[in-house]
């Protein structure tokens, strides 16, 4: 978050246009670099598995608030996409593998190994790790098709029907996706079917296994950068202003010009597209995916992250998406220690969803925009408001 | 069930005493989103959670109160056992969507809508997580014991009908008539038309809007009760109250309302039995895995085409 944000405040200091536009790039990879090579092996590799899940969270808060937050609309199906994408792109790496280097087992560099397998002496960047990217970029690719498809017509809809269309679509992904046939796990088998056969065969209701791990702190965080670096400048640009237009007043924005429907599947694309990316880094993350985990339960999760953090704040939702994944363990410690002074009738259950659930409702009552509204954290400190809210 | 080929006619018939039974329910349901819908013009997204109460309250009346887990070796449940725990679950419900709609909801009265929808699903995730807690549910699935003798009462068509789908069919065909009789003919009915019309001008004519739509949330949750009990009585295996199950039915209850014009109560019934039967329609005759899918594609279709629903009529946004 502040790096992204010391790149676009370096931007507004008149460096020459190409870096300008690639300093987001470099302060994604910088942030990569510095988690994986200075971060993790200070911390240990559960703080580091923390830190993943806290990464792959902000990826999945921050591109939920270019629609709920930015555009105004209300989707709840933004597991349905990260499922999605974590399964194409799963299905891309995990064939890919077999075919290519003949098992589906690691075959990456440096920057998709984690300190805690031990010690290793490939190469910076392995033949897996390309691999690995374009398994993500595909994951993005077809999640951001689906959320076109969606789109496109249920756009058309005003607020609360908005919702429940994605909320529908949601569970229409995990029930076709927990219904595909049996995975192959012969690297005769895979080499013998075309590949069209073999994007379907998915695993089913046991879930898409054996992946290989390449998710690291690296990869999160380098994606962390670089939908923070894009949230941060689509809402200065004149693209953000017209999605908040859109969310301000629909008719009033359209009176000037706006496209909104064209505006709101852009919108929708693009977190759609981010969804995908994050279902990816999951699914490389524990080497399998499970459409039954990425239900409309996670959709409310990542809700939950945007509402309380703001509708429309970037920095907002990423602190959100820090405390409300650190909270559970936390919590987790609380309750465990007192439970082990009460009798097993009376042990203290997961308090999770019923503090969430407690603290959304009491936020709409008493702050409805959330923590930070529509504001940065940044616009606080500096003392400037950009735009009143 | 059977494992030869069934009968066409036989199948048909059974298919559509199924989707007779859980559209009956899903009109139930669907009832009460509608004249939430049609009064605060809002998703009461915690409605289908009132519904699972109503089962659970149901099964704690059954197991807990009137101790009648035992009933099926011991002769079947006395007479009384269903009017008590129908009307139990009813008041039970009636009870907490009056809490709802007075602490949450009321609130938020002039705030956008997304905010209301926002605290919806909150309540409905606390209703969920409140259930699971071991001192009220539980998060185990638990058994509901058979209330009525398993009889069958008549045969339709070769197709054995049991007690149990009579009151399951028929029940929610009385309260449906009711329901008509007390929106069309009270003065009550009369009062939520007017609120639901133009809230102002109903509060200019001397209508307490405020009881009003606390009558509307006793009202519906008293309905949703009355469908999860009869579900409860149905499919016996409950889930544990956080369970996708119980949330996929309330959404089905849900696109019934919208398939049948949401604010428009005959609507609701309407749509109700086409969803139960084109889900079990669905289930008979194309792939069962997919029987959600048929639900919402409907449901997409229906918005695409004709968004005011079929009863419905068409509303221009002004300016």
């Amino acid at each position: 978050m502040s790096a992204a944000a010391s790149s676009s405040r370096a931007a507004d200091g008149g460096w020459v246009p190409a870096l300008r536009s690639g300093a987001p790039v470099l302060v994604a990879v910088g942030l990569g670099l510095l988690m994986h090579f200075a971060v993790q092996p200070a911390v240990g590799a559960f703080k580091a598995r923390v830190l993943i899940d806290i990464g792959i969270n902000i990826i999945l808060a921050v591109s939920l608030t270019l629609v709920n937050g930015f555009t105004g609309q209300f989707s709840i199906g933004h597991a349905g996409f990260m499922a999605l994408g974590g399964y194409a792109a799963g299905a891309l790496s995990y064939y890919g593998s077999i075919r290519l280097f003949g098992s589906a087992a690691f075959n990456g560099g440096v920057v998709s190994w984690t300190a805690s397998q031990g010690t290793f002496g490939g190469p910076w960047v392995g033949g897996g790790d390309v691999l690995f990217v374009a398994a993500c970029l595909t994951g993005g690719l077809v999640a951001a098709g689906a959320g076109y498809l969606v789109g496109l017509p249920s756009l058309r809809l005003r607020g609360d029907y908005l919702a429940i269309v994605t909320l529908g679509f949601g569970e229409i992904v995990r029930v076709v996706l927990q219904s595909t046939p049996a995975q192959l796990s012969q690297a005769a088998d895979v080499a013998a079917a075309p590949w069209p056969l073999l994007t379907l065969k998915l695993g089913g209701a046991l879930g898409f296994i054996g992946l290989p791990f390449y998710t690291t702190l690296f990869w999160v965080y380098l994606v962390v950068g670089l939908t923070l670096a894009v949230a941060i400048r689509l809402k200065r640009s004149s693209y953000g202003r017209a999605f908040l237009a859109i969310r301000e007043d629909e008719v009033a924005a359209e009176a000037l010009g706006v496209h909104t429907t064209r505006y709101k599947v852009r919108a929708f694309v693009l977190a759609a597209f981010l969804a995908g990316v994050a279902g990816a880094l999951y699914a490389h993350l524990i080497g399998s995916i499970n459409a039954g985990e990425l239900g409309f339960q996670k959709s409310f999760e990542v809700v939950i992250m945007v509402v309380l953090g703001g509708m429309g704040s970037v920095s907002g939702s990423t602190l959100a998406a820090i405390v409300l994944t650190l909270l559970p363990e936390l919590l987790r410690s609380v309750t465990g220690t007192i439970n082990t002074h009460l009798p097993r009738e009376y042990e203290l259950p997961d308090l999770r969803m019923i503090i969430y659930s407690l603290a959304l409702i009491l936020m709409m009552i008493l702050r409805p925009q959330g923590f930070c509204g529509l504001r940065e954290i940044w616009d606080w400190r500096i003392g400037r408001r950009r735009r009143p809210t | 069930m059977d494992t030869q080929p069934l009968d066409p006619l036989l199948k048909l018939t059974q298919t559509l005493l199924d989707g007779f039974a859980v559209g009956g329910m899903y009109a139930l349901i669907a009832l009460g989103y509608t004249m939430v819908y049609g009064i605060l013009k809002f998703i009461n997204f915690a409605h289908s959670d009132v519904f699972t109460l109503g089962a659970w309250v149901s099964w704690v009346l059954a197991v807990r109160v009137l101790r009648l887990d035992g009933v099926a070796d011991a002769g079947g449940a006395p007479l009384w056992a269903v009017p008590i725990v129908l009307l139990g679950a009813m008041l039970a419900c009636g009870t907490v969507g009056f809490l709802i709609e007075r602490l949450a909801y009321k609130p938020l009265r002039a705030a956008p809508r997304l905010n209301v929808l926002i605290t919806a699903i909150g309540v409905s995730l606390l209703l969920q997580n409140v259930g699971q807690l071991r001192v009220v549910f539980g998060p185990y699935p638990k058994s509901m014991p058979p209330l009525l003798p398993d009889v069958t009462l008549l045969h339709v068509a070769g197709v054995r009908v049991p007690v149990v789908d009579v009151l399951v069919i028929g029940l929610p065909l009385v309260l449906m008539l009711g329901l008509e009789w007390l929106i069309f003919r009270t003065r009550v009915g009369l009062a939520m038309r007017a609120v639901s019309y133009n809230p102002q001008t109903a509060a200019l004519m001397g209508v307490n809007v405020n009881r009003v739509i606390s009558f509307t949330f006793v009202l519906g949750s008293a309905l949703a009760a009355a469908a999860g009990f009869l579900y409860a009585l149905k499919y016996v295996g409950l889930k544990q109250p956080a369970d996708t199950t119980w949330v996929m039915l309330g959404l089905k209850a849900f696109v019934a309302a919208v398939v049948g014009g949401i604010g428009n109560v005959r609507g609701a019934m309407l749509g109700g039995f086409a969803i139960g039967l084109l889900e079990f329609l669905g289930v008979a005759y194309l792939e069962p895995l997919y029987r959600d899918v048929y639900v919402f594609a409907v449901l997409i279709l229906v918005l695409l085409f004709r968004p005011a629903g079929l009863l419905g009529r068409a509303t221009v946004e002004k300016v």
